[in-house]
């Protein structure tokens, strides 16, 4: 027993609510706000410490012990999801009170904020199959608050699309867990994973798993399911679109990692065969997607796809190499969508267009703000030292193991498209004729950029420190490859 | 709202609305052991004063009851969170709850559960998320 496994959940949860007392006193809010992300931060900090040198906390909420209460299990594959959106959050903060309007931020936008962090770190944390349907719901009702903050016409017209789908996969969810637990009786995910193993995962249980993979490929925005996710996530203020690109969707793909490793691993040839060309296909419409629109802020909603297809690679191979592969992408990912996502609003915010075409010539009066797009590009797309070239690494060399060469070359041909996409931004908004009408604010500029440095810094950090991370990534892979030892940590047999 | 002259309605709301307020409190009270609890209980209750709200009118309500409903909503969250929290003072896993029999005048020996605090908190939330839907509706023309 130990309560520091419901800390990264609380905390930001009575900071949410602490907040929506005065909403309306924004200095204070504001700094107040910056303070306890500070705050949170920290205590996730110590609680990733202490996980990675004494193992998984598991905490059995109100006393009530293992299969039959509501476990959280903190363990080194949550915990590190859990800080690397802390640190995604301690950006945003900063960036936040810069581009939102006055109206928005007096609009509970730290409330919703908070309450988005407790969804999506009580998803990551929660080791119940029905709390996960929980958290999902809270993170979900978060970002139904925040899409429409502001109000616009345009917005409103997104966020129907946005809930509806989302609404649907829940409706699927729950239908789901009810189908699982027909079947195993139970919702305590280390006890479904003892009791699926049983039986070898026969009869109707595969189609339970594919079911489940429809509702999370939903959420996680795969092939063919990823038709809602680029315009809704263009719509809101870029503050909100960063927080959407960086989580979401990752919390999506977090909950195939570990249902895929921990319990469906028995019918391997057809579930995770089938990953794989979900993958394939993931990548090669991200990437069309991403190359055919000149508005800036599409192109990088575009991207989450293709980089979602490469996280699903490594599931539908898994191998150890593949799974490290993923494991590292999915926190590089998340880092560097957020900075992107920062980086696009401020050029936005300082521009007011979205349109490529209306561009030109910013690297005059943004020299900063430009390189560091730059360096955000390099790092996406994968080019050495960065962080994106060993996660892509990793998971074509896991790829290989497996003989599937076709996989390794759509894999890299889509790099270099991805490569392309971003670098188009650079290139027609930063070089060329400066447009004479744009009123340069370079102070403003730099404010915006420092968050998005704050990021990179750490994008860069796992790359270049990669022989630092990499044992630390190993071990989470081995960790995901041996669910007996999940399964022990919460059941203690 | 517009303004009606509905005797019927206003006559059987002074005592039905008395009646819906007493029996949400019971439900509330007794959801620790039998049906009932903090959600519905606060269901009931937005239920009553939505009935004053229709028989008399926004303007004569709002000065009958000068709740910001809103505000309800954070304080019924926190009344939950810092029970469900409370439980680190004691060292016991978060969420966990005690009770104890203690001697009440006029009610005699009852039982007293840290859980209806949590519900307590819940009941506040129901009510303040019902009537902020309800009045935003309301007085959107």
């Amino acid at each position: 027993m130990s309560n520091l496994a419901v800390l990264p959940i609380v905390m930001p949860l009575i900071a949410g609510v602490l907040l929506a007392f005065f909403h309306n006193k924004l200095p204070l809010v504001r700094t107040l706000a910056k303070v306890l992300t500070i705050i949170n931060f920290l205590v996730v900090l110590y609680v990733f410490y202490y996980v990675i040198n004494n193992g998984s906390v598991v905490l059995e909420t109100g006393g009530w012990i293992a299969p039959y209460g509501i476990i959280l299990v903190a363990d080194i594959f949550s915990i590190t999801l859990v800080l690397t959106t802390n640190i995604i959050a301690l950006a945003t903060v900063f960036y936040a009170p810069l581009t939102l309007s006055k109206k928005q931020e007096e609009f509970y936008f730290y409330s919703f904020f908070f309450l988005l962090i407790t969804g999506v770190s009580g998803a990551f944390i929660t080791g119940d199959l029905f709390n996960l349907f929980v958290f999902f719901e809270v993170l979900l009702m978060a970002s139904y608050g925040l899409i429409v903050l502001g109000g616009e016409r345009v917005q409103l017209r997104e966020s129907i699309k946005y809930v509806l789908i989302n609404l649907f996969s829940s409706m699927l969810f729950v239908t789901t867990v009810a189908f699982l637990y027909s079947v195993v009786g139970t919702v305590n995910m280390a006890q479904i994973a003892e009791r699926v193993g049983e039986v070898e995962q026969k009869g109707v249980l595969t189609t339970i798993a594919i079911l489940l993979f429809f509702v999370f490929g939903t959420k996680a925005a795969l092939f063919p399911l990823y038709y809602w996710l680029p315009k809704p996530y263009t719509v809101p203020n870029p503050v909100v679109s960063a927080l959407f690109g960086a989580l979401l969707t990752k919390v999506g793909i977090y909950s195939i990692i570990r249902i895929f490793t921990l319990i469906f691993v028995y019918q391997t040839t057809f579930t995770h065969d089938l990953f794989l060309w979900i993958a394939v296909f993931t990548l090669i419409f991200g990437v069309i997607g991403a190359l055919s629109t000149n508005n800036i802020k599409l192109i990088i909603a575009y991207n989450i796809i293709p980089a979602v297809g490469f996280m699903l690679l490594g599931v539908g191979i898994l191998n150890e190499t593949a799974v490290s592969g993923t494991v590292y992408y999915l926190v590089h990912d998340m880092l560097i969508k957020a900075a992107l996502f920062l980086l696009i609003g401020a050029i936005v915010h300082l521009t007011g267009t979205t349109d490529l075409k209306k561009m030109g010539g910013l690297i005059h009066h943004y020299p900063l703000l430009g390189w560091m797009l730059f360096l955000a590009a390099l790092i996406l797309a994968g080019i050495p030292p960065f962080s994106g070239f060993i996660g892509k690494l990793l998971l074509l060399q896991g790829a290989l193991l497996n003989g599937e060469i076709l996989v390794v070359i759509i894999g890299l041909l889509s790099s270099l498209l991805i490569l392309f996409s971003v670098m188009k931004i650079f290139i027609r908004a930063f070089w060329g004729e400066e447009n004479k009408e744009i009123q340069p604010n370079r102070k403003m500029a730099n404010k915006l950029t420092i968050p998005a440095i704050f990021l990179l810094f750490f994008s860069v950090l796992l790359g270049v420190g990669a022989e630092l991370f990499y044992p630390g990534v190993k071990n989470i892979s081995a960790y995901l490859l041996d669910p007996e030892i999940y399964i022990q940590s919460v059941l203690k047999e | 709202m517009i303004q009606h002259n509905d005797l019927i309605l206003r006559t059987t709301t002074s005592l039905i609305a008395f009646i819906l307020f007493g029996f949400s409190i019971y439900l509330f009270l007794a959801g620790h052991s039998a049906p009932g609890g903090g959600f519905i209980g606060g269901l009931m209750t937005s239920a009553a004063i939505l009935l004053m709200y229709m028989a008399y009118g926004n303007k004569a309500v709002s000065k009958i009851l000068p709740i910001n409903y809103r505000m309800l909503i954070p304080i019924g969250l926190s009344v939950a969170i810092l029970t469900s929290v409370g439980s680190f003072l004691f060292g016991q896993p978060f969420l966990s709850h005690t009770y104890g029999y203690f001697y009440l005048p006029v009610f005699g020996e009852k039982e007293l559960a840290t859980a209806v605090l949590f519900d307590l908190g819940v009941y506040l939330t129901v009510v303040g998320i019902t009537m902020t839907i309800i009045l935003t509706i309301a007085s959107d023309r």
